[in-house]
């Protein structure tokens, strides 16, 4: 790095001489201004459709995919559901997925951590988008950089499992922030866990000036009511009927009638 | 570690201002980074190198300015410094605060040059 200014060329005085062609360009624009497009894009892709799409984002292990073989036992005789899955590796996710007749999409990430709006975007096409209800995205597990990218979700839902403990809100506030839900899995095993508060969940959500409700249950053993609820409610929204402005027939008719015909 | 992503994505913004501007050469990039934004940035700084690599911004300078988490509290009606992982508001203590700063993840600035890069090595 030069010594002079900071820049990393090896010798400043290589390009010291130039100094004064150098301007100063404002630009003002996010850093993820493209993925934001494209994430923009899918949700459009997403309303036209009319479906309700999940993004499910927690560690490795917090049980996302548990989680959805339950939701699809419960809700698919009424619902018509698809997953995308997104892993580092493998297309054991998929798996479990395609052998509960549900369609499923698996995204390999190599090396990235995260799932991004284009990722999504090759995935959905893959997918009869007018024949569903639900889509549910499972994010790779982590609970740092899934929270960073937009990919045209209409929820993000974190998972807590109880052997990861209580506090976790307050380690990954970007991840919790994002969350529209919070989901405290693995409930089963809170006889066993002496050191796991659930109301302490919804206490650190505050903290982080989230509103975003907290729900307990076990894909196991239940209660999964309050989860499914949430989700019926939300497909419902989302195929509320918006208000479109009709204009004035007349000014319609001025603005339609071919030139001639006056 | 999103931030090589976010790089080469930061490289095409920057690179598409020097092509506006038909500049030969980005020799500085400036970002605004909140904390609650996601991205650290050491790991920026590390992958930026990386990122620039045979484009038009290698060896530019990345400058990142670190912006304070700010709370607005409708209580007190007043805005407040915070911390990341306690964002009610540090007068009353309301939990249900606004936040209006420290989440920025911005291209502010870029420092064009028409010369093109120098022979090296």
């Amino acid at each position: 790095m030069c010594q002079t200014c900071g820049c990393a060329l090896p010798d400043h005085l290589q390009h010291a001489s130039n100094e004064h062609d150098v301007h100063t360009v404002e630009v003002l624009e996010g850093l993820k201004a493209h993925n934001d497009e494209v994430a923009r894009h899918n949700r459009e892709h997403f309303d036209r459709a009319g479906l309700l799409v999940v993004n499910l984002m927690s560690s490795p292990g917090a049980g996302k995919t548990r989680l959805l073989e339950a939701t699809i036992e419960a809700l698919g005789a009424r619902y018509r559901l698809a997953v995308i899955e997104g892993d580092l590796d493998t297309e054991n996710d998929a798996r479990r997925i395609r052998a509960r007749g549900v369609p499923a999409v698996q995204i390999t990430t190599g090396s990235a951590c995260h799932l991004d709006a284009a990722m999504v975007h090759r995935a959905a096409h893959a997918l009869p988008l007018d024949a569903l209800d639900l889509l549910f995205i499972e994010n790779v597990g982590n609970l740092v950089c899934p929270a960073s990218f937009d990919l045209g979700q209409h929820a993000n839902v974190t998972l807590l499992s109880t052997p990861e403990g209580d506090d976790k809100p307050l380690k990954y506030p970007v991840m919790f922030r994002a969350s529209d839900l919070v989901l405290v899995t693995k409930t089963d095993l809170l006889p066993v866990l002496d050191d796991f508060d659930v109301d302490a969940v919804a206490a650190h959500m505050h903290r982080l000036a989230s509103a975003a409700p907290v729900m307990a249950l076990s894909s196991k053993s239940g209660p999964l009511d309050a989860w499914l609820e949430w989700l019926e409610a939300g497909l419902a929204e989302q195929r509320r009927p918006a208000f479109h402005p009709v204009p004035p027939a007349e000014e319609a008719c001025l603005l339609t009638r071919p030139q001639g015909l006056v | 570690m999103h931030e090589l992503s976010l790089c080469r994505s930061l490289i095409r913004q920057a690179g598409r201002v020097a092509a506006e501007h038909g500049a030969l050469r980005i020799r500085r990039v400036c970002l605004r980074i909140g904390p609650l934004s996601g991205v650290e940035a050491a790991l920026m700084r590390e992958a930026f190198p990386l990122a620039s690599r045979h484009t038009l911004a290698e060896g530019a300078r990345l400058e990142m300015t670190r912006c304070p988490v700010r709370v607005h509290c409708p209580l007190c009606r007043q805005e407040a410094e915070a911390s990341v992982n306690d964002l009610s508001c540090p007068r009353c203590g309301h939990w249900q605060t606004r936040l209006t700063g420290g989440d920025e993840l911005l291209l502010v600035s870029v420092d064009l040059a028409d010369a093109p890069l120098p022979p090296t090595g």
